[in-house]
């Protein structure tokens, strides 16, 4: 399975080079008031958007729109004050450090949250730890320091909205967001 | 560059002229001293512009839990002014103290609000000189008569609450102040978030920031002119410092990786700080005019949440190290921490008193999270609030009272708690949701 997908991976990495995807540069000293897209994490569009090469061979698409593929994983939960991996994560989060090595032009954020429990600031701290351990894993197979960037949003971007645990589960975690 | 960086919000200044927040008194001790705030007589012509001046002094002394405010049906008469009181009449309805008071006309468009405060007990006793005494019905506590604008008569009733507060309790008053959060709020899909600065009470509420990205931490400069904050607007966290009068804003900290939780030291020339630039949450100190850094902590635990002392001497702050969140606290030129919460998990958001004697901070524990307030010396730890995720203390600037946010309903609002934990209300935003307050310290 894992082998497979590497073969995959590697012959991707020819496709990809000739990937069109949305850059979105954060705008240096943008006004505030401007902004009216919808941004879900840093990457903003969240995930390359790729076509494939003309009169092109057999593959079109990106191993990153597999949904087959432990690439296809892209946000990970923690524990309530923990930023401890969880073993069954591990696999995807090494696919994504092969990807990255493989693949020099793609880079990712890593976007660290916490449900809303505690205080704000020490949240921005949790975030980033659970960040930190997946750059770690990114990096330890391969991803070089400037293809991985680390943002902490803490409790301030909930995806549940519930004061429970059934919501603050969903809250807790790191989401990959692929850009170029 | 950082030129380039500095430019004017000019948008962001815009005000919404009605309350938006609403103040319940939730709780707490009826005050000890009873106070009757007669209604000020309005002697000009238009009634434009006119406030019910009586009514914002009441609801602001009686906010305090200090005071007894005696019900105006109990009232048997209407006096304006000294001279037209019988005090036996208050002494009667068991007021201590009496508030009269007028508008009048003045020059060039102003009015004049005149008021004077009365200690009813001993003007009912000037039996000496009785009625045919000169000074009889003249003699007060203080009085004053104020030349103001008509768009300034809600702040002139908070600065008449002050004189009173401060002539009745030795203590200064905070009715003048005002404070600054953070409302989230959807827009169809889109949300918002705004950095908002009210008066103490909730009343002229401005926007000076507005964001489609999370606002953090605001937090007020010692002359309370500067605002310094976090956004995540483009895409990372940033530190910025706002003149509050312009909106102009200047990017102080951009570093890679976290920068948060500014701090402004008590002389106004540092800003302690966190960031994540070293590998791991740090504290630093920044000189605001040369940006230059020094880290204070050294540590492999998150660390973060300063706050200075009222001598600029120390800084507290949170830190991971012993395994859970604990306050501690470092010599503002770096050293050695100490770590001084030990009751319970959960201790942060540390702040001074304006004395510099107690910390107040959050304290979690088996049923959640709650305001707690600190006494430096003795080390022990008051409790003062029940609900469930209590966060963000912010002591008012004369230290009797303390801001927080809280979750009611589903959605975050405001409450206050006297620092003895006697008193406590709520500030409730119409719609979406209110945090991080911080309150202003008196402007310099």
């Amino acid at each position: 399975m894992f082998k497979k997908f590497l073969i995959a991976a590697s012959l991707m990495g020819l496709v990809l080079a000739g990937c069109s995807s949305t850059p979105n540069k954060p705008d240096e000293g943008a006004s505030v008031e401007d902004r009216t897209t919808e941004s879900t994490g840093s990457g903003g569009t969240g995930g390359a958007s790729s076509t494939g090469l003309p009169g092109g061979g057999a593959f079109q698409g990106n191993p990153l729109d597999n949904p087959s593929s432990p690439l296809s994983v892209r946000t990970f939960y923690f524990d309530f004050d923990s930023s401890e991996i969880k073993p069954a994560d591990q696999e995807s989060i090494l696919a994504h450090g092969r990807y990255l090595a493989e693949n020099a032009d793609m880079s990712v954020s890593l976007d660290g949250h916490t449900d809303e429990r505690g205080s704000r600031e020490y949240n921005i701290g949790l975030g980033e730890q659970r960040a930190q351990a997946v750059r770690r894993m990114l990096l330890f197979q391969g991803a070089t320091d400037q293809q991985v960037e680390v943002i902490s949003y803490g409790e301030e971007k909930p995806v549940a909205d519930g004061h429970d645990e059934m919501s603050y589960s969903q809250n807790r975690r790191v989401e990959i967001v692929y850009k170029r | 560059m950082l030129k380039k960086l500095l430019f004017v919000l000019s948008l962001v200044i815009s005000q919404s002229s009605w309350a938006v927040l609403d103040i319940q008194i939730t709780g707490g001790v009826v005050g000890e001293h009873p106070i009757a705030i007669v209604p000020f007589s309005w002697e000009v012509k238009s009634r434009a512009g006119a406030q019910e001046i009586d009514s914002i002094i009441r609801a602001d002394l009686s906010r305090t839990g200090r005071f007894e405010l005696i019900d105006k049906k109990k009232f048997m008469e209407t006096p304006h002014q000294g001279t037209e009181v019988d005090f036996t009449k208050w002494s009667t309805i068991g007021a201590e103290s009496l508030v009269v008071g007028r508008v009048v006309p003045g020059d060039e468009g102003k009015v004049n609000v005149q008021f004077q405060l009365f200690d009813v007990y001993k003007m009912s006793l000037t039996s000496d000189g009785g009625p045919t005494d000169p000074d009889y019905k003249v003699k007060q506590i203080i009085g004053y008569s104020l030349p103001v604008a008509i768009n300034d008569l809600r702040r002139t009733a908070h600065y008449i609450s002050d004189l009173v507060y401060e002539a009745l309790t030795g203590e200064k008053g905070i009715f003048t102040t005002r404070i600054a959060y953070v409302t989230s709020s959807e827009r169809g899909k889109q949300k918002s978030y705004e950095l908002q600065i009210a008066d103490m009470d909730g009343y002229n509420e401005f926007t000076v920031l507005q964001s489609s990205e999370p606002i953090m931490s605001p937090a007020w400069s010692p002359d309370a002119r500067q605002l310094a904050y976090v956004t995540f607007e483009n895409n990372k966290s940033q530190i910025y410092v706002q003149q509050v009068d312009t909106g102009q804003r200047q990017l102080i900290s951009s570093q890679r990786g976290v920068n948060s939780a500014p701090a402004w030291s008590p002389d106004g020339r540092k800003l302690a700080l966190t960031l994540s630039k070293d590998g791991n949450l740090e504290i630093y100190t920044m000189d605001v005019i040369t940006k230059r850094l020094t880290r204070l902590t050294n540590n492999s635990a998150i660390d973060t949440e300063p706050a200075w002392s009222a001598d600029g001497k120390t800084i507290a702050f949170v830190s991971g190290r012993s395994g859970k969140p604990q306050v501690y606290r470092i010599s503002s030129q770096g050293g050695r921490a100490e770590r001084i919460t030990f009751q319970g998990s959960y201790n942060a958001r540390p702040s001074y008193s304006p004395d510099g004697k107690k910390i107040t901070l959050v304290h979690g524990n088996s049923d959640g999270f709650h305001i707690a307030v600190l006494d430096i010396q003795s080390g022990v730890l008051n409790i003062l609030t029940d609900g469930s995720l209590d966060e963000s203390p912010t002591f008012a600037p004369n230290g009797s009272m303390i801001l927080y946010a809280t979750a009611a309903k589903r959605r975050g609002i405001l409450s206050a708690v006297s620092t003895d934990g006697k008193v406590k209300q709520r500030l409730v935003l119409k719609q979406g949701d209110v945090r991080e307050p911080a309150w202003a310290p008196y402007r310099q």
